[in-house]
């Protein structure tokens, strides 16, 4: 199987539904010759040209306003924010408009649009231009939100989501663009809200998603070889949630990490401990749940400030490893 | 009192309904239709009104009396059911000038199932999708972008549709005026934005908040030809409509129409007018009346007689009556379908 970049996966997936479907279009700013301020645009305004790759001014409630309205008369946009904290700027036309119109207008209304962002820190962008605010999104009835960890997922779940009929948003770490990995030539989806055991084991669970599927990755790879196995659930989809992948996975290894770069007041987290907590799983564990989050910090600029407000791999291993001495 | 500033108006005051009809290209039995069309408007919004004070409606409203001018002049210049409506809160004229049933509309007033959003949206939400009715919105200015999506639609479709949408003196305010008629300039989208300036955001005066006015100034600063109008006078009203209609179909991009009027009710139910005098909303009923002028033109013309202004009275009068019956007779929605629609 051909290895491609997560970014190339992005760009393929939006190409080839763009060729499939002509209500598809790109809306969002420097996407044209410029290819994006991360370059998954690279080249597709040369392909289907201004109309469908529709670069706009600084304007971000603009951007996701205008993917709203054409959404709601049959057009299947997909708007760009070129980060994802200037989905700040739009959270009008996203939560009051694309969110509730189906439901206030008593069904009569789609809204099948995508909003893709960039999110996440680690590239020395500081506090505006690195946030994670998917739970944010996630409180929204209405709103659906993938965040993707794999070239293989970020593909199959875009093509879920264009087609999906609703608002969908689209999470993309940046740091993850340039990572590669297997990706099969050709159409498949992955359907939005099931999750995926990205690595099997039976001592813990780490519930997770996006660039964290990755560190708990490495985490538990390193620990396979002192015999401890570690079970990587990566959720895929924040909203709809798969509750019952994480309430089977509970049930199988009775300890539960949840690590997340958001910060963590407020964060999924929670939610998964809510989850697990009102179920069957319950009964299942072995230790408490715990969680491991972005500390309760805007992302500060200086590399080693900015590494530490957010979990990294020794982070992850050394919580694995309290949990299981039951040391918290 | 806010000043009526008739000297700074676009358009020609209508002093013979008959000449600017056949002007305008309307017959008789049309100028009958548009003044019948106010007038259920203005009885929609008193029976309304009536309903709240019998404590029989759950939410607010916002009604529309006195602006009846500006929603049937510039619904019946569109295509109906055919362009595309985007509206303001105070939206039931609007909904009834676009052929809407007051059945329905009354009904989602009260909250039932067989309101047009199955009580889930209620007096600030009602929509038509299937007429291509998107909905008053509850947000100001809300409406603004979702257009230049719609616009955005209609030009890659190469349709003949065009975008309606409507907005008050407090949404040019807003941050998403200014992207919204950005986009629409440099897109040359068929949007017709059509202000419908009532002069009061809730209690703020246009004048005290806006830096300068009219707002046809900011639509010349994207490049979108402007127009301030009188908007209690219906024929005014319909033929810049017209012509704002046309022009944003034949691509040659959006319009912009200010149409001035005056809101009789309180902004909404929590309002006590103590922002204005009564001489001032006496003046208006009085003296600029939209149904008013419009009907004393139709009588000074014959198009219409006393006794028929009884009669259009009375058969409306009934229709009204009818759709409280039939809104008071409809069941409430199924609790057990709650979260039905959140999601498609």
């Amino acid at each position: 199987m051909p290895e491609i970049t997560y970014r190339e996966a992005i760009h393929d997936a939006m190409v080839e539904e763009m060729r499939r479907d002509e209500t598809v279009f790109l809306i969002g700013e420097d996407i044209g010759s410029y290819g994006g301020a991360f370059g998954v645009s690279a080249g597709m305004l040369a392909e289907f040209g201004p109309e469908r790759i529709r670069e706009t001014p600084i304007s971000e409630l603009g951007i996701v306003g205008a993917a709203a309205g054409a959404a709601m008369v049959g057009m299947k946009p997909i708007a760009e924010m070129m980060f994802m904290d200037f989905i700040l700027l739009a959270m009008e036309p996203l939560v009051n408009q694309a969110a509730k119109a189906r439901f206030m207008f008593g069904g009569k209304a789609t809204v099948p649009m995508v909003v893709r962002m960039a999110g996440g820190s680690g590239t020395g962008a500081a506090a505006q231009h690195s946030q994670s605010l998917e739970s944010l999104l996630m409180h929204i009835p209405g709103i659906k939100v993938v965040a993707p960890s794999s070239p293989y997922d970020a593909k199959g779940l875009l093509l879920s989501a264009i087609r999906d009929p609703n608002p969908v948003c689209f999470v993309e770490h940046k740091l993850l663009y340039k990572v590669k990995g297997e990706v099969p030539e050709g159409e498949y989806t992955i359907p939005l809200g099931v999750a995926d055991i990205k690595h099997a084991g039976t001592d813990l669970t780490i519930v997770t998603s996006g660039i964290m599927v990755n560190k708990s990755l490495a985490v538990a790879g390193r620990l396979e070889a002192e015999g401890i196995s570690v079970e990587v659930l990566d959720l895929r989809t924040l909203r709809p949630m798969d509750t019952q992948a994480i309430i089977k996975s509970v049930k199988k290894t009775g300890r539960l990490l949840i690590v997340h770069e958001a910060v963590q007041t407020g964060g999924w987290a929670g939610e998964v401990m809510a989850v697990v907590s009102g179920s069957e799983a319950f009964d299942y564990l072995d230790a408490p749940m715990r969680r491991l989050a972005g500390k309760d910090v805007p992302i500060p600029y200086n590399r080693f400030l900015e590494a530490a407000a957010v979990p990294q791999e020794a982070d992850i291993e050394a919580e694995v490893r309290a949990i299981l001495a039951n040391q918290y | 009192m806010a000043m009526w500033k008739k000297q700074e108006f676009d358009n020609f005051e209508t002093t013979d309904a008959l000449a600017k009809s056949k002007d305008l290209g309307l017959s008789p039995e049309q100028l009958v239709e548009m003044y019948r069309t106010m007038v259920k408007i203005r009885l929609f919004e008193e029976m309304a009104d009536k309903q709240y004070a019998l404590g029989k409606v759950h939410g607010t409203m916002h009604l529309s009396a006195g602006q009846e001018a500006v929603a049937v002049g510039a619904g019946f210049a569109v295509r109906r059911g055919e362009d595309y409506l985007l509206n303001h809160h105070r939206g039931h004229g609007h909904f009834i000038a676009s052929g809407a049933d007051v059945n329905r509309m009354m009904a989602e007033f009260l909250g039932k199932d067989t309101g047009y959003c199955h009580g889930r949206g209620g007096s600030m939400h009602i929509a038509d999708v299937t007429a291509n009715n998107l909905g008053a919105n509850g947000i100001v200015g809300g409406g603004l972008q979702l257009s230049v999506g719609v616009g955005l639609a209609i030009q890659m479709r190469k349709s003949e549709k065009i975008v309606m949408t409507i907005f008050g003196d407090g949404a040019a305010n807003e941050g998403i005026f200014h992207e919204s008629l950005n986009m629409a300039g440099i897109w040359q989208l068929p949007i017709f934005y059509l202000c419908e300036n009532n002069q009061y955001g809730m209690s703020a005066n246009v004048n005290r908040v806006s830096a300068r006015t009219p707002f046809k100034a900011r639509a010349e600063a994207y490049g979108i030809p402007g127009y301030y109008i009188d908007g209690n006078d219906v024929l005014a009203v319909y033929e810049f409509a017209k012509m704002a209609a046309e022009h944003a179909r034949t691509g040659a991009g959006p319009v912009f129409v200010e149409t001035q009027t005056y809101r009789y009710f309180g902004h909404s139910k929590s309002d006590r007018n103590l922002y204005r005098t009564k001489e001032e909303i006496e003046y208006w009923k009085t003296v600029e009346d939209p149904i008013d002028r419009f009907e004393g033109l139709l009588l000074k013309a014959d198009l219409i007689t006393v006794e028929i202004v009884k009669q259009i009275q009375e058969e409306l009068t009934a229709e009204i009556n009818d759709a409280v019956t039939f809104a008071e007779n409809s069941p409430e929605p199924d609790v057990n379908d709650l979260t039905e629609w959140v999601y498609a």
